[in-house]
């Protein structure tokens, strides 16, 4: 290319980066049903509105409590998460799953994730002279305070609300599996229609409008308690002050806001 | 000094090359493009819209208020409707077209309710093969305030918890009914006829007054001690601390 054909195709350039601009203002308009000019304007309006309707996301700070002792592992959670999420029915896509923890005598701790396909023709645990004890561990994403997820998503898709949940964009994300390496609690998985991280929000449509998550709704023990961590007030608060409370590996720092009472050592 | 015309030109068409640049970044670009606010309160708007499932109890107790006051007095009295009834949402919107699920199948109360070792001790639980085969559990038992159809022996079946946490204090030697009156019906019906508990300071002053004749209890002055607060606003009965 010589120097007059560069700057031929650059006078080019102008008119077609223009072009681009307009089509991509025409797009934005068409979303939000206003013209080009007025596209901007009502965007943040409705980022505006999200603070000053009826839910303040400012003035809360989700988190959930889990009593070991009063989990049966019926996996009616995991069924309801299903549910209501749309989380594919077949094995190994969960938001929130179920673990039976064995520990034997020779102290030697297996794990099995419950599974809910076979659940009603599931064989009970089997009674082992050699099983010291074993018990049921729910899990799901910890909605951490400090999200490895967060940190390593290179194209901003993933993030914390105002409220302390973590959400991810779909339409930003790309798919490409970083944040489920990097979740030290295998919380997310990509699912298989949409191709894009997902994981658990701690059913974010219905906290906002005063419901339960519905993992907490079914529980039939109340083994799961969900509350406001910045409400003294709230089942939860009550429920880190009257029991000793562990998170799990507290040691990389990711300050999760799933809080277990009577958890096990050998639970990682 | 001279500027060589080579120069001046390159410079001239930097110049374009960055200036464009700016108007495509700053003024072409729409900002619901680049703006991280914004596409964080669209993902918000978006899972926001998400279908409700689960209309939860409040929403059943606004029309069965009848088996709702019935299921809050028996033992299945912290179970969400739903749990058993499955998602009711389309149910609660339109009661007439939508019926949610009744579990009628013998397969059904075990998921909860069948022998498993991992198991809290305290929990009820059958062997679904041994237990009445073949008749459908709502034969014997109404799921909606199930009674047992043979009583607790000892009050650790359903308070295993607070049994396991006593086992390990100084209260261990004490009997349940030491500080609770356990009326019979409790054990059937638990919530219609709920033991007592204590109301006074006096009460704990039996054994831990200076007064008292029990000798190993540690003793404190009830006019002294702990003003008008009642015992077991700073001590838990079922784990008191204090023996060092």
């Amino acid at each position: 290319m010589n120097k007059r054909q560069f700057l031929k195709s650059l006078l080019l350039l102008f008119p077609a980066g223009g072009f681009t601009g307009t089509l991509a203002r025409w797009a934005g308009a068409k979303e939000t049903g206003k013209t080009g000019a007025d596209a901007g304007a009502a965007d943040r309006r409705d980022a505006k509105a999200q603070g000053n309707g009826k839910y303040h996301p400012d003035r809360h700070w989700y988190g959930m409590g889990v009593e070991i002792d009063k989990c049966i592992g019926c996996s009616r959670c995991v069924d309801a998460c299903k549910t209501e999420n749309a989380v594919p029915q077949e094995p190994f896509f969960f938001r929130t799953w179920m673990e039976r923890y064995v520990i034997s005598k020779n102290g030697e701790a297996s794990v099995e994730s419950l599974n809910v396909k076979s659940k009603a023709a599931r064989e009970a645990g089997q009674e082992d002279a050699e099983v010291l004890r074993s018990f049921f561990v729910p899990k799901l994403c910890n909605q951490c305070a400090n999200p490895p997820c967060v940190q390593v998503c290179p194209v901003g898709a993933t993030f914390s609300t105002q409220d302390g949940v973590v959400l991810v964009d779909a339409n930003r994300c790309i798919g490409c599996r970083y944040c489920i390496q990097a979740c030290p609690y295998g919380a997310r998985y990509l699912h298989p229609q949409t191709k894009t991280a997902d994981k658990c929000t701690f059913c974010y449509h219905r906290v906002v409008n005063d419901l339960l998550p519905a993992c907490v709704e079914v529980c039939p023990t109340q083994a799961r308690i969900f509350g406001d961590l910045k409400s003294k007030a709230s089942r939860l608060v009550r429920f880190t002050r009257m029991n000793k409370i562990h998170v799990l590996k507290p040691s990389l720092n990711t300050e999760p806001k799933v809080y277990y009472a009577q958890l096990d050592g050998e639970v990682r | 000094m001279r500027i060589p015309e080579q120069i001046r030109r390159l410079t001239l068409v930097l110049a374009i090359i960055i200036g464009s640049t700016l108007i495509a970044r700053f003024l072409l670009i729409p900002r619901s493009l680049v703006s991280e606010e914004l596409h964080r309160s669209s993902t918000i708007q978006r899972e926001l819209a998400k279908p409700v499932s689960f209309a939860g109890t409040a929403m059943c107790q606004g029309c069965h208020e009848d088996v709702a006051s019935r299921v809050r007095k028996g033992f299945h009295k912290n179970l969400s409707c739903e749990s058993c009834h499955g998602p009711a949402s389309k149910h609660a919107e339109d009661p007439g077209a939508v019926k949610p699920f009744a579990p009628r199948d013998r397969k059904f109360c075990p998921v909860c309710h069948g022998y498993d070792p991992s198991r809290p001790t305290g929990f009820p639980q059958i062997n679904p093969t041994a237990h009445n085969p073949v008749k459908p559990c709502f034969t014997c038992h109404n799921p909606h305030d199930p009674v047992p159809q043979r009583l607790p022996l000892a009050c650790s079946a359903c308070h295993a918890q607070i049994q396991r946490t006593t086992a390990v204090s100084s209260h261990a030697l004490l009997q349940c009914t030491t500080c609770h009156t356990v009326p019979a019906q409790h054990k059937g019906t638990p919530r219609r006829a709920l033991p007592s508990k204590p109301e006074t300071r006096e009460f704990c002053g039996k054994c831990h007054g200076v007064a008292a004749s029990q000798k190993d209890a540690p003793k404190i002055d009830l006019t002294s001690h702990g003003g008008t607060y009642l015992c077991w606003q700073c001590h838990y009965p079922h784990l008191p601390e204090g023996r060092g």
